[in-house]
C-alpha cells in the first residue's frame, strides 16, 4: 500500500506544479459554463414547460460539471502511460515489484485530483457570484451535500477504473489513436457531458443510467441540486459501487492476462 | 503574378507531400476518418434530442439551427485541413526552428502551414455535408443566385476568419514562446457554440461576435438571409468582414515576427 501512495504522492506533487495551465483552463471552463447556461436560457425562454429539471438545478449541473470536470473528462488520459506501452518502455515497469495495475490506477487517481484541486476552487468561488437563476446556489441541506460528496467520490473512482480499461487494452492495439478519439467523446456524451441526462428522451435516459456512464458524470451532478428522488438517489448509489467493483475487478484480472502475453516494442 | 504563382506552386506540393505521407499508412488514415465521422455525430446527437423536447430555439426550427450547425462545421473542418499547420508553432518557436523558416527564401507563413494538413478532417467534412443536405432540404430553402453566393462567401469568410484566429494563437507565441491554452476558447469554441445563431445566446454576445471577433459575420448575418428570414441582399458581403479580421492578425503577425528573438542554439 505504501509503493502505490508513493506513486499517488509524486503524480499528485507534480500536478500541482502546472498552474499556470490551470489557469488556463480554468478560463476555458468559466467561458464553456457560461455558454452552456446562455444556450439552455434560450430553450427555456421559449418553453419553460418542456424542462425535465428546474432552470436553477440546471445551472447547478452544468458548473458544476465544469468545476469537477478533471474528476470524469475523458481526455484527461496519461499521455506518458501510452508511450511506455507503444514504444515498449514499459518493460522497465514490468520489472518492478508492484502490480501495474495498481501503479496506474494510483497515478491516474493522483493526476486528476491535482487538477481538480487547482480548478474547482476558483470556478466555486466565482460561480455563487452569477445572478440567480444562472449562478450555482448552496445544496438543499448539509446531508444533501454530503451525499453529493459521496457521489462524487465514487464518480471518480468508476471514472479511472472505466479509463484504465483503455490502457489495458492498448496492450493489445498499440496504437491508442483511435480508441481514445472514439472514447473521448462517445463517453463523454452517454455520460451527460455534452447535454445533461434528463434532456434526453425518456427511453434513451432510462437505458443510459443502467450503463457506466452515468455513474460516472451524470449522478453527483443531479444528486447536489435534489433533483433526483431518495429512492433513485439510492439506486443511482448500489449501481456506481457495483459498476465500481465490475469494472475495477475485470480490468485488474485483464491486465494481468495482458502482461503475461504482452509482446514489447522496441529494443 | 509570377510570384502568387510560386506560392500557390509551393502550397500545392506541400499538400501533395502530406497526402502522400498520410497514405503510407492507410488502414490508420482511413479508420481516422471513421472516427472522425462518428465523434462529430456527437454533437448532431445532441441537437436532435434537444428538439424531440422543444420546439425552436430563439425563433430558429430544428432544420435551421442543423444548417447553421453543419455550415459552422464546415468552416472548421476546412480551416483545420488547410490552415492548421500553426497548430505546432509554439514548438517551432520554442526549439528555435523558426529560424530555419526564416532564413529560407519563401514565405515563412507558407512554411508553417506547408508542416501539416489534417485530411482526417474528412470524416467530419462528410458528416457536415449529409447534415447539410438535409437541413437545408428540411427548412425548405430555394436556391436562388443571390444564395449560393451567400453561401459560398460564408464558406469562405468563415475558413479565413479561422485563420486568422490560428495566426493570432501563433502569434502570441513569438511573445510567451508556449502555446496558450486559453486560444481554444476562440476556435474549439466557435465549432462547439457556433452550432447555434449567436443571437441565441443574447444580446451581448451577438455584439461581441460582431465587433470584437467577428463570428456573426460569417454566421449569424448570412445566416438570415440563406433562411430567408431577411431580404437583405448585402447579407452576402458580411462575410468578407473576415478579411479585415485576418489582416488585422497579419498585422500582428508581422510584429510578432519583428520582435522574434531565437530561443535555440
Amino acid at each position: 500500500m505504501k509503493k502505490y501512495l508513493s506513486f499517488f504522492r509524486v503524480r499528485f506533487a507534480m500536478g500541482l506544479q502546472y498552474r499556470t495551465a490551470a489557469i488556463a483552463g480554468m478560463t476555458t471552463q468559466f467561458v464553456w459554463g457560461l455558454m452552456e447556461i446562455l444556450v439552455f436560457r434560450a430553450f427555456y425562454a421559449d418553453n419553460p414547460a418542456a424542462f425535465p429539471m428546474t432552470f436553477e438545478a440546471t445551472a447547478n449541473y452544468i458548473w458544476l460539471q465544469q468545476a469537477f470536470l478533471a474528476v470524469f473528462a475523458a481526455w484527461l488520459i496519461e499521455p506518458e502511460i501510452f508511450d511506455c506501452i507503444v514504444d515498449g518502455n514499459v518493460a522497465y515497469e514490468l520489472c518492478r515489484p508492484v502490480n501495474i495495475y495498481d501503479m496506474w490506477f494510483s497515478r491516474s487517481m493522483a493526476s486528476r485530483l491535482s487538477r481538480v484541486l487547482l480548478r474547482c476552487i476558483p470556478i466555486l468561488m466565482i460561480a455563487p457570484l452569477v445572478p440567480k437563476p444562472y449562478g450555482i446556489s448552496l445544496p438543499p441541506s448539509a446531508g444533501q451535500f454530503l451525499v453529493f460528496l459521496l457521489t462524487l467520490a465514487l464518480s471518480f473512482l468508476v471514472s479511472v477504473s472505466f479509463y484504465m480499461w483503455i490502457y489495458v487494452l492498448t496492450f493489445y492495439t498499440v496504437s491508442p489513436l483511435g480508441l481514445r478519439l472514439m472514447v473521448g467523446s462517445v463517453v463523454e456524451f452517454l455520460s451527460g457531458g455534452g447535454i445533461p441526462l434528463p434532456f434526453f428522451p425518456e427511453k434513451v435516459r432510462r437505458f443510459l443510467e443502467i450503463l457506466p456512464f452515468a455513474s460516472m458524470q451524470n449522478v453527483p451532478l443531479r444528486v447536489y441540486s435534489g433533483s433526483m428522488t431518495p429512492g433513485e438517489t439510492q439506486r443511482a448509489i448500489l449501481l456506481q459501487i457495483f459498476w465500481l467493483v465490475v469494472l475495477a475487478a475485470a480490468g485488474r484480472a485483464m491486465c494481468a492476462r495482458a502482461v503475461r502475453h504482452v509482446t514489447l516494442q522496441g529494443g | 503574378m509570377h510570384r502568387i504563382k510560386d506560392c500557390v506552386n509551393l502550397y500545392a506540393h506541400y499538400v501533395s507531400l502530406n497526402l502522400r505521407s498520410a497514405m503510407q499508412h492507410k488502414a490508420s488514415f482511413f479508420l481516422q476518418i471513421a472516427g472522425q465521422l462518428l465523434t462529430s455525430m456527437t454533437t448532431f446527437l445532441g441537437i436532435t434530442f434537444m428538439f424531440m423536447r422543444f420546439e425552436q430555439v430563439g425563433g430558429y426550427t430544428y432544420a435551421d439551427i442543423l444548417v447553421c450547425y453543419s455550415i459552422v462545421l464546415l468552416q472548421f473542418s476546412l480551416a483545420e485541413m488547410f490552415v492548421r499547420g500553426f497548430d505546432a508553432f509554439s514548438s517551432l518557436v520554442r526549439k528555435g526552428e523558426f529560424d530555419r523558416v526564416l532564413v529560407r527564401p519563401r514565405s515563412p507563413i507558407l512554411q508553417v502551414l506547408g508542416a501539416r494538413f489534417e485530411f482526417t478532417r474528412v470524416g467530419r467534412l462528410l458528416q457536415a455535408l449529409i447534415v447539410f443536405s438535409y437541413g437545408v432540404r428540411a427548412s425548405g430553402v430555394e436556391w436562388t443566385p443571390v444564395r449560393v453566393l451567400t453561401l459560398i462567401s460564408m464558406l469562405l469568410g468563415g475558413i479565413l476568419l479561422f485563420a486568422g484566429l490560428y495566426l493570432m494563437y501563433a502569434s502570441f507565441c513569438f511573445f510567451t514562446l508556449e502555446g496558450l491554452e486559453f486560444m481554444n476558447i476562440f476556435t474549439d469554441g466557435a465549432k462547439e457554440y457556433g452550432k447555434y445563431p449567436v443571437d441565441v445566446y443574447g444580446e451581448r454576445m451577438k455584439k461581441f461576435a460582431t465587433f470584437v471577433i467577428p463570428y456573426a459575420l460569417v454566421q449569424y448575418y448570412p445566416l438570415q438571409l440563406l433562411l430567408g428570414r431577411s431580404d437583405c441582399w448585402y447579407c452576402m458581403l458580411y462575410p468578407l468582414g473576415a478579411v479585415v479580421f485576418l489582416a488585422a492578425c497579419y498585422a500582428f503577425w508581422r510584429f510578432g515576427v519583428r520582435h522574434y528573438t531565437s530561443s535555440g542554439s
